[in-house]
């Protein structure tokens, strides 16, 4: 009997797990945006100093997100038990070479922009379980990298489509400990994948929406609860297109949508020219540390649904004509 | 002076014919597909002796597109087939473009070498 | 087993009715009968598995069916969904993109005119003239694309930037030089024909149809 999962898809923590420390780096634009001043770290270019390309720069950044969250809790990488990473670029090479610069046991994730969700599941389960103390979970990601790997080299001249949206540059990293007080997560919803048949690379949160929908929905339903029993349901990178078609679906099935919002939406403004908005493993794992901020010093929400949303595309398995599969998943985030 | 004005237009109307197949057609349409899409419609074109008045009346404005470059591989294979038959079929449209194929590539070659890719 | 599959038969048969109706159906029974399928089709992969030859083939094509029919379930949903987010989607300015493709291509062109009639004008046949005109906009687009200008203009004037000769000196300049740090032979040797290469490919091969019809019918 699984004594600790409670309808369908929903697992139920019982020392429910304490997020006890988080930091963010960010990219030149999303310094600009109106999140700023949450990220620890805002670098000046899409290099990082010293480094010679793209990718050594995203290493970089996640690694030093991750040595971030550990110093402001005055611990080394040594006394985390276990490491759960990804990010988007093929064999997820951001977190491993993190992780061997890390050196500790490692756990490599990919669930695209869901990867951060699927950390903070996957650590807990950890915690909760009793097989660790202390996990870290880290998600980022790369404007150019990403271009580069899923669509154009980022010099050619294409024109993008107002649906399109804006992979962050950036990245956030989290430490769990199994007790603690502050932040804890007392649920997680393990999301099942949709294909709606939404095929174009440039149009990823219309083919997101449809897994973020069933995942809210069965969270809910799982746990005999209503979207205002959450002060905000935030989705990971939806962006404004796939946030109209969320509404549209909640709505059509009933469900109030007024608290319903997404990282993907907050992290730039208007007239930054994203399009959508922002996308990408780093998009929900930087916009999350503005989240619990708000959350631990300001006392603006006391439990949010956190859903991150993963469109899982391969410009091998699009170029075969395949659609983009969609997958999210959810965590309960409390402060107590 | 009325040659750079119809220049201006030719082109502009072989160009503002791409940007509406982009967006008004539900195909993910890709700079690749424009570019390959422009050749082999211009050499057709050309082929059947189309694209010539185009270039009578607009000058670079029908050259410059890419369309012009079907239009040099096709005539390029026309005028080797007339000469030299089969041989002159097959390498005839490339002789004809070789100058901008090798300037792609020299010009590709050396600003990859000497430019940083900015993102 | 003859009658087993007779009966998976007609259970696919009798699903295929449903697959009308299955927008409006309750979860409970979208979740029902596709573990109907998903149980039809383990046992006759089962089956398929225990068997060679004939006898595989016969099966295959049983499993077939049933992999199809799961397939036509799956996009049932698709096709709705796809038809209400429609409307949800931003149109892209149409007026306004073919305006600026048209200025920005018509310009470039008109800047192909001048740098025409200057080498014409300079003695060259016009065969050359128009070979030198075409070299001197690919090094221009390529330099564009060097300094990282390139890609600004293309993002608004769209079709006016990719379908001129320059687009395509960008096309080859950005893959080349993007993939730098890959090194010389893999990166930036290989990278150079990302674009180029099905344009010269396609190109080649309709213009040897061409002179070859030109050949045969002369």
């Amino acid at each position: 009997m699984a004594d600790k999962k409670v309808g369908k898809q929903t697992l139920q923590f019982a020392c429910a797990p304490a997020i006890t420390s988080w930091a963010s780096i960010v990219g030149p634009m999303e310094g600009q945006g109106p999140l700023k001043e949450y990220f620890d770290m805002v670098l000046e270019d899409n290099l990082a100093p010293g480094e010679q390309s793209w990718e050594k720069t995203e290493q970089k950044l996640m690694q030093h997100s991750m040595e971030l969250a550990l110093e402001k809790v005055k611990i080394l990488p040594g006394d985390l038990d276990f490491y759960f990473a990804g990010d988007l670029l093929n064999q997820i090479i951001t977190a491993n070479f993190t992780a061997r610069f890390l050196s500790i046991p490692f756990i490599g994730l990919y669930g695209a922009c869901s990867t951060l969700a699927e950390g903070l599941c996957m650590g807990s389960i950890f915690l909760d379980g009793g097989f660790a103390e202390k996990v870290g979970v880290s998600a980022s990601s790369h404007h150019d990298t990403a271009e580069r790997q899923l669509r154009f080299p980022t010099e050619q001249g294409s024109q993008r489509p107002l649906t399109a949206q804006w992979t962050v540059t950036g990245a956030g990293s989290y430490v769990l400990q199994k007790t603690g007080t502050g932040i804890v997560i007392t649920h997680a919803t393990i999301g099942k994948i949709q294909d709606l048949g939404e095929s174009n690379a440039n149009n990823m949160g219309t083919a997101m929406a449809p897994a973020a929908c069933d995942t809210i929905i069965t969270h809910l339903q799982d746990l005999g609860r209503k979207i205002h029993d959450y002060d905000l349901i935030i989705t990971g990178d939806l962006g404004e297109v796939g946030l109209a078609v969320l509404k549209e679906l909640l709505g059509s099935k009933g469900y109030a949508t007024d608290r319903v919002s997404d990282c993907g939406v907050l992290i730039y403004e208007p007239q930054q020219d994203v399009h959508s908005g922002g996308s990408g493993c780093g998009c929900s794992a930087v916009v999350l540390n503005y989240l619990l901020d708000e959350m631990l010093y300001k006392k603006k929400y006391y439990r949010i649904f956190f859903v991150g949303t993963g469109a899982l595309l391969s410009p091998t398995s699009s170029f075969q004509g395949e659609s983009i599969p969609g997958i999210a998943h959810g965590v309960v985030l409390e402060y107590r | 002076m009325e040659g750079l004005l119809r220049a201006f237009l030719l082109g502009g109307v072989i160009c503002a014919v791409g940007q509406l197949l982009m967006d008004l057609t539900p195909f993910n349409i890709t700079p690749g597909h424009i570019l390959v899409g422009y050749v082999t419609v211009g050499a057709i074109l050309s082929a059947v002796g189309l694209y010539e008045y185009l270039i009578d009346w607009g000058g670079a404005g029908a050259t410059v597109p890419l369309s012009g470059f079907g239009h040099s591989l096709a005539q390029g294979a026309i005028a080797g087939a007339k000469k030299n038959g089969v041989l002159g079929a097959l390498g005839g449209g490339l002789e004809a473009t070789s100058v901008g194929i090798a300037a792609a590539v020299v010009f590709g070659l050396l600003v990859a070498t000497f430019f940083k890719p900015k993102g | 087993m003859f009658d087993e599959f007779a009966a998976i038969k007609k259970r696919i048969k009798q699903r295929e009715k449903v697959l009308k109706a299955w927008a409006d159906m309750k979860p409970n029974d979208k979740t029902r009968i596709q573990q109907d399928m998903q149980k039809d089709h383990q046992s006759v992969l089962l089956k398929e598995a225990q068997v060679t030859g004939d006898e595989r083939q016969q099966i295959f094509s049983l499993r077939r069916e049933i992999e199809e029919q799961e397939q036509r379930f799956q996009q049932a949903d698709g096709i709705a969904f796809q038809k209400r987010v429609k409307k949800l989607a931003p149109k892209p300015n149409i007026v306004k993109n073919t305006i600026l493709a048209f200025l920005v291509g018509g310009a470039i062109c008109m800047l192909g005119q001048i740098i025409y009639d200057l080498f014409a004008n300079s003695g060259l046949t016009e065969k050359n003239a128009s070979a030198a005109t075409a070299a001197a906009l690919v090094f221009g687009g390529a330099f564009l694309t060097g300094l990282g200008v390139y890609d600004v203009l293309g993002k608004f004037a769209g079709a006016g930037s990719i379908v001129p000769i320059t687009g395509f000196a960008n096309s080859v300049a950005a893959s080349a030089l993007e993939f730098k740090r890959e090194g010389f032979i893999y990166g930036v040797g290989a990278r150079l024909f990302t674009v180029a290469g099905p344009v010269i490919v396609y190109g080649t091969v309709v213009s040897i149809f061409i002179g070859l019809i030109y050949y045969l019918v002369r």
